[in-house]
């Protein structure tokens, strides 16, 4: 499976923390890419590494992380290459990052004109006046109302959703080539999610961004996204087109994801949950990262991982299941998993 | 802001009364008559009856606090027993040093303590940070007298690059200025390595980074500009125990301010000129502490009225 063209390639991404109790794999062999103009959505529970993948492309990674290795080309460029100030020539103009919290992503002591306008003085080199003309622009494009008022606001005056407009403001103020928007909406209000999902969409095609979106709500990716990564304890377990992962996803992890949301097209008693938990990252199981937990595991997934293959044009699944070493009995994934949980 | 500043002031008023009352009563609280220690240990009954009525010791207390009020609004605060001058008049000139030597101490310690902190911070774990800490308990442990003593032992008598003692000069400013201002230093050192390391590790320091802001405005501007708030609480602290450090300060250099006459004013039992340098001292500290209030809200705009 090949994309023609894409904006960001990442390869065999590892980033580690070393910390005194020995390395933690938090992305551990990562490789993806977004296709120019298209979203790529990551998927993925807490601690299966997504945010760290994000923050390893901007090279933004605290002490203790370290990418320890694999290969990132922005635009035929190699990012892991970069000197740190090449690097922040391209953070906030080329490549933007929107967070998870609003109500604390947003510096407490300056006005959110000066917030925006900040951008335009270091990667364009304007005046402090123009660029608050452009961060002006800026919010009324994000759709807050009585824009030149919010300008001299302080970040504590607006709410949750106005303040994820404003980071969205401050994040496409240089017209991005790729956005990566890190659970943008978690920490909004339903009706507030929905508004801000449409108001990135909308941007998205008209300044023909590409976008990398990091979630863990199935439900934002099949309204947003073109692609569709499902990360599992610090690894990809399976990649495809977003129609493709919802009408015939392979991996039983994804095919969990799914069944665990709440439907209401058939009598459900209970949600269907996945059973046990993420592995620690310091304790991950030897063979397949999801065998402990996978309701067809066999002695071959305890003890080998398997790699993410190919298994026909549309998907990649990291499975035994779909290679012919496989030692089980012949299963479908998608029909087969809720009668093999209960078992 | 103006609303905002009135309301400090007025918030001020009650310690201001708080602070009179405990300086009146200091009169009454001290063990023996007064009026027998300010008649003098010779006096007969007689005179002492008579400086009684005189100081309006007959009177009922609450009729003496209003005079004492009334009288110290007019900036009348008695008479010296010793000199008999007005105690206004003794205070003034030695008030104006100690606040000197209090705001050039205050001054260093920001200085000193800010830079120490915040490249402690940057570097934090670092042999640098190690030995900025290490010294900023060294200077925190340190009781001031003996850290002047050790300074005019080494810099004024061993190489004589600094007078000994005395008050007005720069070069004379410069170790009563250090011997004050090295324990506030060290709290200000520890304190803004704390309170940076705390910022640096925010959601918005993150944004700013994220922003492609270079790391130099990233911690003198996002960062700084907030790890400032507790910072700024500390300097006003710091400031009373400066005014105490001043005592002995002015002790040790031989200099002419408040402190030491209050000292010696109370070895000689000169009661009004002990309360009138209480008083003025601490209308001081309440006055820096509103100044302190007034610098939080320029710094953080979350701070509204209440």
């Amino acid at each position: 499976m090949e994309n023609p063209k894409s904006i960001i390639k990442v390869e065999e991404l590892q980033t580690s923390f070393y910390t005194h109790k020995g390395e933690i794999k938090a992305v551990d062999g990562v490789s993806f890419d977004v296709p120019s103009g298209k979203t790529l959505g990551i998927v993925g529970e807490s601690g299966s590494g997504k945010s760290i993948t994000s923050l390893s492309i901007m090279r933004l990674l605290e002490d203790p992380g370290k990418i320890k290795g694999g290969k990132i080309t922005f635009n035929g460029e190699d990012l892991l290459a970069k000197s740190e100030s090449n690097m922040r020539t391209i953070r906030g103009n080329r490549i933007s990052m929107i967070f998870q919290e609003p109500m604390t992503s947003l510096n407490p002591v300056f006005t959110i004109g000066d917030q925006i306008a900040e951008s335009y003085m270091i990667h364009e080199g304007l005046s402090k006046k123009q660029a608050l003309r452009k961060a002006l622009g800026m919010l009324e494009l994000v759709g807050i109302p009585s824009p030149k008022d919010r300008l001299k606001a302080y970040p504590h005056e607006l709410s949750g959703g106005m303040r994820q407009r404003a980071m969205i403001a401050i994040a496409l103020a240089c017209n991005p080539e790729l956005l990566i928007a890190d659970e943008p909406t978690t920490a909004l209000d339903v009706t507030i999610q929905a508004q801000i999902l449409r108001l990135i969409n909308g941007l998205q095609e008209e300044l023909g961004m590409s976008m990398m979106l990091i979630t863990h709500d199935l439900g934002v990716v099949a309204e947003t996204c073109d692609y569709v990564a499902v990360m599992y304890a610090g690894k990809i377990v399976e990649y495809a087109d977003v129609d493709t992962l919802f009408k015939s996803p392979k991996h039983p992890y994804t095919v969990g994801l799914l069944q665990s949301l709440p439907r209401h097209d058939i009598d459900q008693d209970e949600l269907n949950v996945i059973k046990g938990m993420v592995p620690r990252p310091d304790d991950l199981p030897e063979g397949c990262r999801f065998a402990p937990r996978c309701p067809f595991a066999t002695r071959l997934c305890e003890e080998k991982l398997p790699s993410l293959d190919d298994i026909d044009d549309k998907n990649q699944v990291r499975c035994w299941i779909y290679n012919d070493q496989w030692d089980g009995p012949e299963v479908n994934v998608k029909d087969d998993y809720r009668t093999a949980q209960s078992d | 802001m103006f609303v905002y500043t009135i309301r400090r002031l007025i918030q001020t008023i009650p310690v201001i009364i708080g602070v009179t009352l405990v300086v009146f009563l200091m009169m009454h609280l001290i063990p023996g008559d007064p009026a027998q220690i300010m008649a003098g240990e010779r006096a007969d009954e007689v005179q002492v009856e008579q400086m009684r009525d005189r100081l309006g010791l007959n009177d009922p207390y609450y009729v003496q606090y209003a005079s004492f009020i009334s009288n110290a609004v007019q900036g009348d605060l008695g008479n010296s027993v010793r000199s008999g001058r007005a105690v206004s008049s003794e205070i003034g000139a030695r008030f104006w040093v100690t606040v000197e030597l209090a705001f050039y101490s205050t001054l260093l310690s920001i200085f000193i303590g800010l830079i120490a902190g915040i490249v402690s911070a940057t570097r934090r774990n670092s042999l640098l940070d190690m030995f900025i800490m290490i010294f900023a308990l060294f200077g925190l442990s340190m009781p001031n007298f003996w850290l002047g003593l050790m300074l005019i032992q080494y810099f004024a008598l061993r190489i004589d690059w600094l007078p000994v003692s005395g008050w007005g000069s720069p070069e004379q400013l410069l170790l009563p200025v250090i011997t004050l201002g090295t324990a506030g230093a060290a709290i200000i050192a520890r304190m803004t390595r704390s309170s940076m390391l705390e910022v640096i590790h925010q959601d918005y320091i993150r944004t700013a980074r994220a922003k492609g802001v270079p790391e130099r405005y990233v911690i003198y501007k996002h960062a700084l500009r907030n790890a400032l708030i507790p910072v700024v609480t500390v300097v006003g602290l710091q400031f009373g125990v400066l005014l105490g450090g001043a005592v002995l300060t002015e002790t040790v250099f031989a200099i002419n301010g408040l402190g030491r006459f209050v000292v010696e004013a109370i070895r000689m039992r000169d009661f009004p000129i002990v309360q009138g340098s209480v008083l003025v001292l601490a209308m001081l500290f309440v006055f820096v502490n509103f100044l302190v209030d007034l610098s939080y809200r320029v710094l953080n705009k979350r701070i509204e009225l209440d």
